[in-house]
């Protein structure tokens, strides 16, 4: 089963990464950008067919290791 | 007077702590593999050194501050036993909890290694009785990862208990944007646990302890520690 965890910095954390990546999309002369807030990605396989289990697993994957929920939010999605 | 400097793969500055120990203490401390699950018996002092482990992957300090080593910290630290992180050994405290808030990537980006001066807030600490409260040090930092960030309730009570141990400041002691050289809240270089006993900071005092590395402003940090010590025995 293959799944995804999203993992994003929390609103209102300063994010010096994005406004680097922000200014540089300007520079390329990319229109319309008005923010850039950069984060992680993390394509997990897992041997198991329970979608539950699966998703609750990765959750406590996602608090114990992948996120650090002091500054981060993180986003798990089953993709079947 | 036992010494452990925890070693994980990617550090590279445990010889360094481990000389600077050796030099004020006259102890030869004993250097602990991350997969160990306890402490030497009898640890007085348990030190992270700097570095890179696990070469930052994933964030700074995140997969050490899981090593098998850590609960073994974890416990010592309960019991009261003094445990001093240092670079990134400050990163994997705040990651393995025992340190309030986070190392965030500093804030202009860039990778800093240069002299800083740090401003000892308080002296009746372990970790800053070699001082004067306000006296002004001198000592390194390298660090890409050093801005101090927590929560403002977080912030506030650092601040109120007083647990803020050393700020960035600039030489005469005034404290501002511009000799916060990370945007850490605060100026924030190094804070201690709720109960007095787990100092986190960024600069390298064990990089200042002989003459022969220009200054020896650091060498206070390790003075007052053991001194702590001698007095307790």
């Amino acid at each position: 089963m293959k799944a995804r965890v999203t993992v994003t910095l929390k609103s209102g954390v300063l994010d010096p990464q994005g406004k680097a990546i922000e200014g540089a999309l300007k520079s390329l002369g990319i229109e319309g950008v008005t923010s850039v807030r950069q984060g992680k990605v993390f394509d997990i396989e897992v041997a198991a067919t329970d979608r539950v289990g699966v998703e609750a697993a990765l959750k406590a994957a996602a608090d114990r290791l992948l996120a650090n929920t002091v500054v981060e939010n993180y986003r798990v999605e089953v993709l079947g | 007077m036992k010494t452990a400097v925890l070693v994980f793969p990617g550090i590279n500055r445990e010889r360094d702590m481990a000389r600077a120990i050796k030099l004020v203490s006259g102890h030869e401390p004993t250097m602990v593999w991350h997969a160990e699950t306890a402490l030497p018996a009898g640890t007085d002092l348990v030190v992270l050194p700097g570095g890179f482990s696990y070469g930052d992957y994933l964030r700074c300090g995140a997969i050490a501050a899981r090593a098998p080593v850590m609960d073994a910290v974890r416990a010592y630290a309960a019991g009261g036993g003094l445990v001093l992180g240092v670079c990134n050994g400050f990163q994997i405290l705040c990651e393995s909890g025992l340190l309030p808030g986070v190392l965030m990537r500093n804030a202009r980006l860039r990778f800093i290694c240069r002299d800083v001066h740090l401003r000892v807030e308080r002296s009746d600490t372990p970790f800053t009785r070699g001082y004067n409260a306000g006296q002004v040090i001198r000592v390194p930092v390298a660090h890409g990862e050093g801005n101090y960030t927590a929560d403002a309730e977080t912030l506030t009570r650092l601040e109120g208990e007083g647990r803020v141990l050393y700020r960035y400041c600039a030489a005469d002691g005034s404290v501002g944007d511009v000799s916060n050289l990370n945007g850490a809240a605060a100026s924030i270089a190094g804070i201690i646990n709720d109960k007095g006993n787990v100092l986190g900071m960024m600069p390298h005092p064990e990089n200042h302890v002989e003459t022969i590395m220009g200054c020896t402003d650091g060498r206070g940090l390790f003075a007052g520690l053991f001194a702590h010590f001698d007095r307790a025995a």
